[in-house]
């Protein structure tokens, strides 16, 4: 991996005629967990998407940069809710399918070292279809990791699991993601709490940065700042609806 | 239990019809009574069979080229908009013209063997296993694509690695048609112009008011085309369970 990128973007979407955010600037700092916290429909996965160059359907008036000017395409990972394995690849191929896709040789080591990071080694070659929903998400993280990106958009990819397996992953997707850009869209203000280094929320009128609790990220489920950081950030989203 | 119930709509087919003899008493050059037809089908059971060889081959490369040749067109049309742009009207229209009425031309064309026959089958095949597949390969999901975008991933591999995967249960639905149209497009072929298979048989026994013979041809037919669907039916069927397990 290269030396951790910042990125900013800035500009206004619209959705045909209806404006979808107004002019915003979201600076992702380098290196860090950045959240972008709001309801749903309100326009954070299209940032997401912006910065993945993915197509989005608005118009979208503004810019997306790095800090050191050097364009974005290939140094971006990206991880959604949906796990995205393919039903018919076993999770090791599921792991290096970024370098068949690529029409490389997939480097089988390193797939393998990677589900033994995420606790996944003797799972290699089922089908996904015999795992777990966390499990998914786990081969999913891996997937990215394989990568090897220093740029890592995760759109909201723990949304889906229950609430013990949610936070184990939030720890393992921390502790691995370690020294990555990384930018994660969430509208779970006890994810935002716990994850963020630099914390945003997006609401149709504006995006405003909210400080995070003292203690480094990732905060314990139950450490007493980061539950009162939530249910200030939960009373924020309430009222901006 | 599946099996079961087959055996069960069979019977109550030949109770329908053996209550319709008693009942009606129709003679028998108009509707042979079941075990007339039993009768016919064991003493010319070399005939039929020889017949029926000729159809099934008919049927199986019928099968074999009209799926190649969908899957190749499918391809072609998934990866080229100017394809899709000037293939699509003319499938379509082709669909608009009824195979009988190709038939004698085909006939013309290829002469009274086999491969007008074949060419019967593979016409009416073509439509389904194309557009079957074609279908398959559009509907990719978003998230996938996505995915191998940011991974910078090249079109052929796409294509190999996640369309065309991803479109094999497309293809399995277009085959399951295809078993039960095949045959149909055969016989077709058959009765409008040869001197071998079940469709001319029929005709044969028709004209000579051999009508158990015809009946017994038919039945032939109707187990040859059954066997065939479930055949294609449960290879896909395994084949699938095996793809995800």
């Amino acid at each position: 991996m290269s030396q951790p990128v910042g990125i900013t973007i800035t500009g206004s979407a619209r959705l045909g005629d209806t404006p979808l955010f107004a002019p915003v600037t979201l600076p992702i700092a380098a290196g860090g967990w950045t959240c972008l916290l709001g309801a749903s429909g309100v326009g954070k996965s299209t940032l997401l998407r912006l910065i993945a160059g993915l197509e989005t359907g608005v118009d979208f008036t503004g810019t997306v940069t790095a800090d050191d000017a050097q364009p974005l395409q290939g140094r971006v990972a990206f991880m959604a809710q949906n796990s995205l394995l393919l039903p018919w690849a076993t999770v090791l191929d599921n792991v290096a399918i970024g370098a068949r896709l690529r029409g490389e040789r997939p480097d089988r080591a390193r797939a393998e070292e990677l589900l033994a990071r995420v606790g996944l080694a003797d799972q290699a070659h089922k089908k996904p279809g015999a795992l777990s929903g966390g499990q998914h998400q786990r081969v999913a993280l891996a997937r990215t990791l394989m990568e090897d990106r220093p740029v890592v958009l995760l759109d909201e990819p723990f949304s889906a699991l229950d609430a013990q397996t949610r936070a184990g992953m939030q720890d393992l997707a921390h502790d691995l993601l370690q020294g990555r850009t990384v930018l994660l869209v969430t509208h779970d203000p006890a994810e935002a709490a716990r994850l963020a280094d630099h914390l945003f929320i997006l609401t149709p009128q504006a995006l405003t940065p909210v400080p995070v609790p003292p203690s480094p990220a990732p905060r314990p489920v139950d450490d007493p700042e980061t539950l009162t950081a939530q249910g200030q950030l939960f009373r924020q989203l309430r009222g901006a609806a | 239990m599946r099996g079961l119930h087959g055996i069960f709509a069979a019977l109550l087919l030949l109770a329908v019809w053996q209550a319709v003899i008693w009942l009606a008493g129709p003679p028998h050059f108009i509707l042979p009574s079941p075990a007339r037809t039993a009768t016919a089908l064991w003493d010319n059971r070399a005939l039929i069979g020889e017949h029926a060889l000729i159809t099934l081959w008919e049927v199986l490369l019928g099968l074999l080229i009209g799926t190649l040749l969908g899957i190749a067109t499918a391809i072609h049309l998934a990866l080229s908009p100017g394809a899709r742009a000037l293939l699509r009207p003319i499938l379509v229209f082709s669909q608009a013209i009824p195979v009988f009425a190709l038939a004698p031309v085909l006939t013309l064309w290829l002469g009274y063997g086999i491969v007008s026959k074949i060419a019967m089958a593979v016409l009416i095949i073509y439509f389904p296993v194309t557009s079957a597949f074609f279908d398959g390969l559009m509907t990719t999901p978003r998230g996938y694509l996505d995915l191998a975008q940011t991974m910078g991933a090249k079109n052929g591999s796409i294509l190999r690695h996640l369309r065309i995967p991803h479109a094999i249960p497309s293809l399995g639905s277009g085959l399951k048609l295809a078993a039960v149209y095949a045959p149909i497009g055969a016989v077709i072929g058959e009765w409008v112009g040869s001197s071998n298979g079940l469709g001319y048989l029929m005709l044969l026994a028709n004209g000579r008011a051999k009508i158990d013979l015809m009946f017994a041809a038919v039945l032939v037919l109707g187990a040859l085309s059954m066997g065939l669907y479930l055949a294609v039916d449960a290879g896909i069927n395994a084949y699938m369970r095996r793809r995800e397990n």
